[in-house]
């Protein structure tokens, strides 16, 4: 158990200093000198240009040599100096992440959770008889095969635009002031229930095809076929087959974590919903580059931790991790 | 005692029947251990899986099976539940992996014993006694399968499956991923299990017919899905009378050797694809003794007590 | 026996490949998508970026998928979207499965040091989320194209199809027919080339389609969040202004949804033929 998790913390942390010198050198390395680009680009705002100028090379740290720049870096990082936003100048760039996470969390952590459990539930459903399998497999290979942002669209315009059922735009409406009350959670889980969905379906379609083929993998494997020749009521092989199917699909989480992202930072542009999906459309438009390094540094440190939180959970339902016999 | 009259079973392809098992007749008395030798695809893990578990692709086109008396349906699924495990069991090929790998093995029985309505507390001081019988410590029941090694899996699969005693255990290819020693004491085990009187009558499915030789009270020698010979083991070894046993007897090496390979050098030709076989006997084509009657299929017939051959030659 | 395996195995496949309704949808609607990528262009009577129209019509017969806010021609812009969109999945797909191979096959078949050292990478770059790097990367380009975006989709894509390849090489890299090979002396790479790939071209075909449709995807992800070609037009970036100038407030659904649907039709084509194929190669999926 101690050497599987030291290895896999040990991936983690490589990971994560790799992240960080990509996010140090692609302004660096990239062609083009990004100073002047970006001076180029804000030239609309003449008045900030020239503030700009000057912290940016700062901040960059141009003048001094590439190691000592690269030592700042990660010096500025640890004390949470991630610069400052262009977008909403002068904004740190970490108070803007800070305020996009909740809505995230908010957001990601029941779409993830909700969609995994029912999604296993009802892909070990179709397992079970051929006409569920029969409609369960098309509609769940249609649903992962469906772009986030498009689901979001399809939801939006027809629940929201046509029907007139769901707010499409915003985490609560424009005329209330965040509070705590009744009236206000109510307006929060309106404006969250769409971006939910389209997360939500998505994913409920991949877990569930997962669970299916898993299901059906171990109830063809050895030790299914041996406590059918002995007799073994199908309750109980089907108990095991689904426990045994569960497994892959924990590790399954962790290799979803990536297309998770992706969905959630499309879904949030199309809600205009203020997560970091959102600020990240933001940066873009705005040429925020500070903005758009530390998104990219707060992903990948949700994704480290939730991979981690991920194999705690893998130790405690797989014995096989727990004796230290495998290494992946 | 097994009695097994003309059982005949066909796989089901798209291509057609593959004739697996033709009308297998043959009887194992109590206290006997039956080896069942061939070579690979000649329908002999055909014939003991259908005593158990007759699944699709297989199919059940005719034929009796009658186990101390009682008919044996295997051809119903749901009516065989009743017999799996308590009158007949399996120690299947790939007992390695037969053991569930997220559950204690102690966990395991107890939850196989209370799904068949036996009660584990009541079993368990007999459990062990087994365990200790094949030389396993009781602390296996609190491992998973994971930490046991290769012979020890083996060794506790057997336990499981004679645990309710019985009639007929079939043995699978037990010990074709064992070293020689771990063989042979597979094999005695087998042998103790019968003198103790866990199981009845046992089928010993093996391509190594040499192991027999130690273990095994008669031998029944299949081909293309059709019986050739059965008749106690010296006999088989002593004197073959069907042209295939014999020359499988003179493939080997030496007694005792196990022969690496599972085709047999000795015999040129290959068998007969068993989707469409030819008609009459299947070993004709390479039958270095066939004549004309070969085209008719020769019983199974009794030429001296205990000794059942089919081949016109012998008769 | 052995000659006429070959022959026999091609036309199981042929008769398997036929029976497979999945795979006829799957290809179908592939094919109708690839030809509709070569003659729509033609079809479109406007330039898919200038204002020819009124604004925000719906669809008409000479607007056959209504306009943009701005008079744009959403059918024409839907018909080179759909060529660039197949054409990033292509490249970006090919990139991706070649650089998998590569890594995959070295991993696989040197094993020791070298495994130990491709498969840390590997396992590095499988967790940072792909998006996020393209993002990144995207960003700081001044001029975007098809190309670009392609080869670094592409660049990025490879550690799970690496894994998979790699996986698969170990379990070939024992068989008789590589120690053959081994003890006539060839070399490494050769054996790897002609004895272990051309055994997993089957497999190999599953990667491409999927990395195939991982490339559409992430394309469709980065134009709609406004990081796609600087020149020119794409399915994801059409429904980026869609949503930008508000087409979900206004209702303008032609607007909206095409380009969408022409993502999910693609990758869920190719997720079904992936199934469909899935099932020939491996019998046990066959239904019989």
């Amino acid at each position: 158990m101690g050497r599987y998790l030291r290895r896999k913390l040990l991936i983690y942390i490589l990971t994560f200093f790799v992240a960080v010198t990509i996010d140090w050198m692609i302004p660096r390395f990239m062609p083009g000198d990004p100073v002047s680009l970006m001076i180029a680009r804000i030239g609309t705002r003449p008045e900030a240009a020239e503030v700009l100028r000057g912290y940016f090379i700062k901040a960059f740290g141009l003048d001094v040599p590439l190691w000592q720049q690269y030592l700042n870096f990660w010096k500025a990082l640890f004390q949470g100096d991630l610069g400052v936003s262009i977008w909403l100048y002068p904004q740190p760039v970490i108070r803007i992440i800070q305020r996009a996470i909740p809505y995230d969390l908010f957001l990601l952590l029941p779409a993830i959770f909700l969609s995994w459990f029912a999604g296993n539930q009802v892909g070990a459903l179709a397992a079970r008889a051929r006409w569920l399998d029969n409609t369960i497999l098309p509609l769940g290979y249609l649903l992962t095969a469906t772009p986030y942002m498009w689901l979001a669209i399809v939801l939006a315009w027809s629940l929201g635009n046509v029907a007139g059922i769901f707010p499409i735009a915003g985490a609560y409406s424009f005329a209330i002031r965040p509070h705590l009350s009744l009236q206000f959670i109510l307006n929060l889980l309106h404006h969250w229930f769409l971006p939910f969905m389209s997360l939500f379906l998505v994913m409920f379609g991949g877990w569930a095809i997962g669970m299916r083929n898993m299901i059906i993998y171990e109830l063809e494997s050895d030790y299914s076929r041996y406590l059918e020749a002995l007799g073994i009521p199908q309750s109980l092989i089907r108990k095991y087959a689904f426990r045994n199917a569960m497994l892959p699909q924990i590790t399954g989480l962790a290799l979803q974590l990536g297309g998770i992202v992706a969905g959630a930072v499309a879904t949030e542009v199309v809600f205009a919903y203020p997560g970091i999906g959102y600020i990240i459309l933001n940066a873009v438009q705005n040429q925020d580059y500070f903005l758009l390094q530390g998104c990219f540094l707060f992903i990948i440190i949700g994704v480290l931790l939730a991979n981690f939180l991920i194999d705690l959970v893998y130790i405690i339902v797989d014995p096989r991790t727990r004796l230290g016999m495998t290494g992946e | 005692m097994l009695q097994v009259e003309n059982l005949t079973v066909y796989y089901k392809t798209i291509r057609g029947y593959v004739q697996a098992l033709e009308k297998a007749t043959f009887t194992i008395a109590d206290g006997e251990i039956m080896g069942l030798a061939g070579e690979s695809g000649c329908g002999k893990t055909t014939l003991g899986h259908s005593l158990i578990h007759l699944r699709p692709p297989m199919n059940y086109i005719e034929g009796r099976v009658v186990l101390d008396g009682r008919e044996v349906p295997v051809w119903d699924m749901e009516q065989m539940q009743e017999f799996r495990y308590r009158h007949i069991s399996l120690i299947p090929q790939y007992a390695m992996n037969a053991l569930n790998p997220t559950r204690k093995i102690g966990k395991m029985i107890a939850e196989l014993l209370e799904s068949r309505g036996v009660n584990f507390d009541e079993v368990l001081p007999e459990l062990k006694r087994r365990l200790d019988l094949v030389q396993l410590s009781h602390d296996v029941l609190k491992m998973y399968p994971i930490e046991l090694s290769g012979g020890m899996k083996q060794r506790t699969v057997m336990v499981v499956s004679t645990l309710l005693n019985p009639s007929l255990l079939i043995a699978d290819e037990i010990t074709s991923a064992l070293d020689v020693s771990t063989q042979k004491a597979v094999c005695e085990m087998l042998v103790e299990f019968r003198d103790q009187g866990f199981v009845k009558s046992t089928i010993i499915i093996t391509h190594d017919i040499s192991i027999l030789y130690q273990i095994a009270d008669s031998i029944l020698v299949m081909y293309a899905g059709q019986l050739s010979e059965k008749a106690p083991t010296e006999t088989i070894f002593q004197d073959p009378r069907h042209p295939y046993t014999k020359m499988l007897i003179g493939s080997l090496p030496k007694v005792g050797v196990r022969h690496q390979e599972e085709r047999l050098l000795g015999i040129p030709g290959s068998p007969p694809r068993l989707l469409n076989p030819p008609a009459g006997c299947r070993f004709r084509e390479r039958c270095p003794v066939a004549f004309d009657r070969c085209v008719e299929v020769p019983p199974f017939l009794e030429i001296s007590p205990g000794h059942s051959v089919a081949c016109w030659r012998a008769y | 026996m052995s000659q006429e395996q070959p022959k026999k195995v091609r036309s199981e496949f042929i008769y398997f490949a036929w029976r497979n309704v999945k795979l006829r949808i799957g290809v179908s609607i592939l094919l109708a998508f690839v030809l509709f990528s070569i003659i729509g262009p033609f079809l479109a009577k406007h330039d898919p970026l200038e204002y020819v129209g009124p604004m925000g019509a719906p669809p008409s017969r000479e607007y056959w998928f209504g306009t943009t806010t701005f008079g744009q021609d959403v059918f024409s812009q839907f018909a080179h979207g759909t060529r660039s969109t197949l054409l990033v999945g292509l490249l970006g797909g090919s990139i991706g499965t070649l650089v998998g191979i590569l890594v995959g096959l070295i991993a696989g078949y040197r094993g020791g040091l070298v495994d130990e050292f491709l498969n840390m990478i590997t396992n590095i770059i499988l967790i940072i989320p792909t998006l996020a790097v393209l993002i990144i990367i995207a960003a700081y380009l001044s001029v975007r194209g098809i190309f670009m975006q392609s080869v670094f989709i592409g660049l990025t894509a490879w550690p799970w199809a690496a894994r998979a390849i790699r996986a698969q090489t170990f379990s070939l890299r024992v068989r008789e027919f590589v120690d053959l090979a081994r003890m006539t002396g060839r070399s490494s790479l050769r054996i790897v080339f002609t004895e272990i790939a051309p055994n997993m071209m089957s497999y190999l075909l599953l990667v491409f389609i999927l990395q195939f449709g991982g490339a559409v995807l992430n394309a469709a992800t980065l134009d709609f969040i406004g990081l796609g070609p600087t020149k020119g037009t794409s399915l994801g970036l059409i429904m980026n202004n869609a949503v930008l100038w508000a087409a979900l407030q206004l209702g303008q659904w032609w607007w909206l949804l095409p380009p969408g649907a022409a993502i999910a039709a693609i990758v869920g084509a190719l997720y079904i033929t992936n199934v469909g194929l899935d099932e020939i190669f491996n019998p046990k999926l066959r239904e019989m």
